[in-house]
């Protein structure tokens, strides 16, 4: 017997009306939020950073983990939309005094919130709080547990583009804890809608979840096999609480075997890419001399990052949906 | 005494005896008179017509979670969930609040039951003290009080020596025990079948080691202690072949799976629907096919509901915060004829893993229409369907991993004892 599912995230238009995740994304619809992040590049280079898309929204950012770095991408994009922005820091407040998530999205819904930017520890958190929403009230997934961080995959995928171009051709390896890396899952699904031809996982087995193959990807486990040729590489940050137990170790072994260093670099191809969605582990994952060398293209993922959030608020803000269950 | 009562003209299913045939079922005083012929001198006070329904015995629901202790109040209503799903004889396990581990709330809870007028309760008694796992509970009092065997509920011990002796004790007394093949260590933070989809949705992920490590460890410890056991809820394929090596090799074990399990896979979670988020947790199509397969060559002898209400409050959460279980006492029999329609089994067949297999499991006298036995009888219509949905779930858990989906097949009558508990419209 077959369960229905629905997808839950476009309207039936087929538009943008949250963003949960990568998967089930058609790819033109991928490569339009690209071209809207294009257009909203030039904002954040003029003298007057903002534009009135989103005047008189009130945009949520609802984060029920810590993050500051995401949830400052999120708060600049929406303030150069024009939109209003509340930072809420849940973790602190409300479910400390056991509101329940639902209750607490009913009072903000209350306060007239119009896009709830999500972060939750647990995932498919985002969908939960889809599901309950009123139909003009929208998500935008930051990333929940394990499962997804879509806007950070579709921030890569317009990198790769800036730089590479066509993603067919391309060999891309994304490196380091897969298992708990919601950056990994989102990325795996954008860069095979893409038509990325060659993509593969490199970890210990600790590290690389049991099925990952059926998503897609090849896994290796040896560094410098994985990297080989390779067009792109994706370093994956590895949580301090990861280094010590029964997952690894040591951060000085993890080093030793899946550190980017520039040697390793060397099995790459010479005008391979490093990306790595930060916050970074100097020293653990990836070497100073790579995350600051001439392969790296760190920081322009960050200011990359705010154009596409740009683009993601400002599309599904202007989907209208009838009915969503 | 009760009345004497006639089901006339339909089609009888006894998968105890093989009986599928148009005849007429006859009752006096509590139990099955005859069958086909009313016997010299019958004299029915009540005919009801069964043309064009099924007439089977009462089904036997090997796992069904009343709520009581716990939730006072409940049961009365999840009684009524069980006759209107056509069951009329629930196992109850002692994973209440408290547990079922001393003679008196055993007595409290039977008490309630038979005031509640609703299916047969079989207890069972937690295996060890408020089924912490260390100390052993009072098997041979719970025993007179009516705990039909002892079970530990979630996961195996840890401490396997505690284990090994409450085999033994049970032996002692020749008491049945009864545990799910679970290794709490290799669950760990678990919520999901590890596999292609806990991979896809981030979900930490069970892996099949947590049953079979458990299976290896229940098998040893059973050649060390002779004890009878019965595995509840297995989940995956690996699993099934260890039960079907154990029972080649004489173990005396028997084993069930829950009725979702043979519906259901790990992808009918979909977009994290936590009426899906069951324990043990929805596997493969490998191992459903596995489960099923084991239940058409006996290795799996019964399936139950594992009916498990759950709260919306409990349910309308994360997934991997969700509480497990999914509501299943009004489903079984629409989900037995599915099963059966879905592998071409005949009825009698699909009937038996409800009815004569788990009566045969608890030794008690009931699941067959042979006369001279309990007259706990279903008469059912075939062809009915129903929507599930809160309103049409009589269970205070409207958890169904199925709600929205069509189901066939609709109870009308649910007779325990010879008297009519459950009489359904048309």
């Amino acid at each position: 017997m077959q369960l229905r599912s629905v997808s839950p995230q476009l309207n039936s238009e087929g538009e943008l009306h949250h963003l949960l995740s990568i998967e089930g994304l058609p790819r033109p619809l991928i490569e339009r939020i690209l071209t809207t992040a294009d257009g909203f590049i030039a904002v954040g280079t003029r003298e007057v950073k903002s534009v009135p898309l989103l005047r008189g929204r009130s945009v949520f950012n609802l984060f029920f983990e810590n993050s500051t770095r995401t949830r400052t991408t999120f708060e600049i994009a929406a303030k150069r939309l024009s939109a209003d922005v509340y930072n809420l820091n849940i973790a602190a407040s409300s479910t400390a005094k056991g509101e329940s998530l639902l209750d607490t999205i009913d009072n903000l819904t209350a306060m007239q919130a119009d896009i709830f930017v999500v972060r939750h520890s647990q995932g498919g958190a985002p969908y939960l709080i889809a599901r309950h929403l009123a139909p003009h009230v929208h998500v935008v997934n930051a990333g929940d547990g394990r499962h997804a961080h879509p806007t950070q995959a579709l921030l890569d995928l317009y990198t790769i583009r800036h730089y590479k171009g066509a993603f067919e051709p391309l060999s891309v390896a994304i490196v380091g804890d897969i298992l708990n890396s919601r950056v990994a899952r989102s990325d795996i699904h954008a860069l095979l809608t893409m038509g990325v031809s060659d993509l593969r996982a490199v970890g210990p087995l600790t590290l690389l979840p049991t099925g990952l193959e059926e998503l897609g990807v090849r896994v290796h486990t040896r560094l410098e096999e994985g990297i080989r040729n390779a067009d792109v590489i994706v370093m994956l940050r590895l949580q301090n609480e990861r280094m010590r137990g029964a997952l690894l170790p040591s951060a000085q072994e993890y080093f030793r075997n899946y550190g980017l260093t520039t040697q390793a670099l060397g099995h790459a191809k010479p005008d391979c890419i490093v990306m790595h969605p930060g916050p970074m582990n100097r020293g653990v994952e990836i070497d100073s001399t790579v995350a600051d060398g001439p392969h790296s293209v760190i920081l322009p993922q960050v200011s990359f990052g705010i154009a596409v959030r740009m683009a993601v608020l400002s599309m599904v803000a202007s989907s209208q949906r009838a009915e969503f269950r | 005494m009760n009345s004497a009562l006639a089901i006339e003209n339909g089609r009888v299913i006894d998968p105890a005896t093989g009986l599928d045939a148009t005849a007429g079922v006859y009752i006096a005083d509590g139990r099955v008179a005859a069958i086909g012929v009313p016997p010299p001198g019958f004299a029915a006070q009540r005919v009801i017509d069964a043309r064009g329904l099924i007439v089977a015995p009462g089904l036997v629901d090997l796992c069904a979670r009343m709520r009581e202790p716990g939730a006072e109040g409940a049961l009365r209503g999840e009684m009524r969930a069980a006759l209107r799903g056509g069951v009329t004889g629930v196992v109850c396990p002692p994973d209440t609040e408290p547990p079922l581990d001393e003679p008196g709330l055993v007595r409290m809870l039977r008490q309630r039951s038979r005031e509640a007028a609703g299916a047969r309760l079989y207890p069972l008694g937690a295996l060890t003290a408020a089924l912490g796992g260390e100390t052993l509970a009072e098997m041979h009092t719970l025993a007179q009080v009516g705990c039909v065997a002892f079970c530990q509920t979630g996961a195996l011990p840890a401490n396997h020596g505690t284990l090994l002796q409450a085999l033994r004790y049970a032996r002692t007394f020749d008491l049945h025990v009864w545990l799910r093949p679970v290794d709490a260590s290799l669950v760990g933070d678990g919520v999901a079948g590890e596999g292609g989809l806990s991979a896809r949705l981030g979900l930490p992920g069970i892996g099949i080691a947590a049953e079979t490590v458990a299976l290896h460890t229940i098998f040893e410890l059973q050649r060390a202690s002779g004890t009878r056991i019965h595995i509840c809820r297995l989940s995956t394929a690996d699993g099934v072949e260890l039960v079907r090596a154990a029972k080649r090799e004489g173990l005396p074990v028997t084993a069930d799976v829950s009725m979702h399990h043979v519906h259901l896979v790990d992808q009918d979670i979909g977009y994290y629907d936590t009426n899906c988020r069951l324990d043990p947790p929805l596997r493969t199509h490998a191992d459903r096919a596995g489960i099923c397969r084991g239940l058409a060559d006996g290795t799996i002898d019964a399936v139950c509901s594992d009916h498990t209400p759950v709260s919306l409050e409990d349910k309308l959460l994360p997934f991997g915060e969700a509480r497990c279980g999914a509501s299943g006492l009004e489903t079984l029999l629409p989900l037995t004829l599915e099963w059966a329609r879905a592998h071409g089994l005949p009825l009698v067949q699909a009937l038996a893993a409800v009815t004569s297999a788990p009566a045969r499991i608890l030794a008690e006298d009931t699941g067959t229409l042979q006369p001279g036995r309990k007259a706990d009888v279903v008469v059912f219509d075939p062809q009915a369907w129903w929507i599930v949905d809160a309103e049409s779930l009589v269970s205070s858990g409207k958890n169904s991993p199925f709600a929205g989906q069509r189901l066939t097949g609709r109870v009308r009558y649910t007779l325990v004892g010879g008297e009519v508990r459950f009489e359904g419209v048309q």
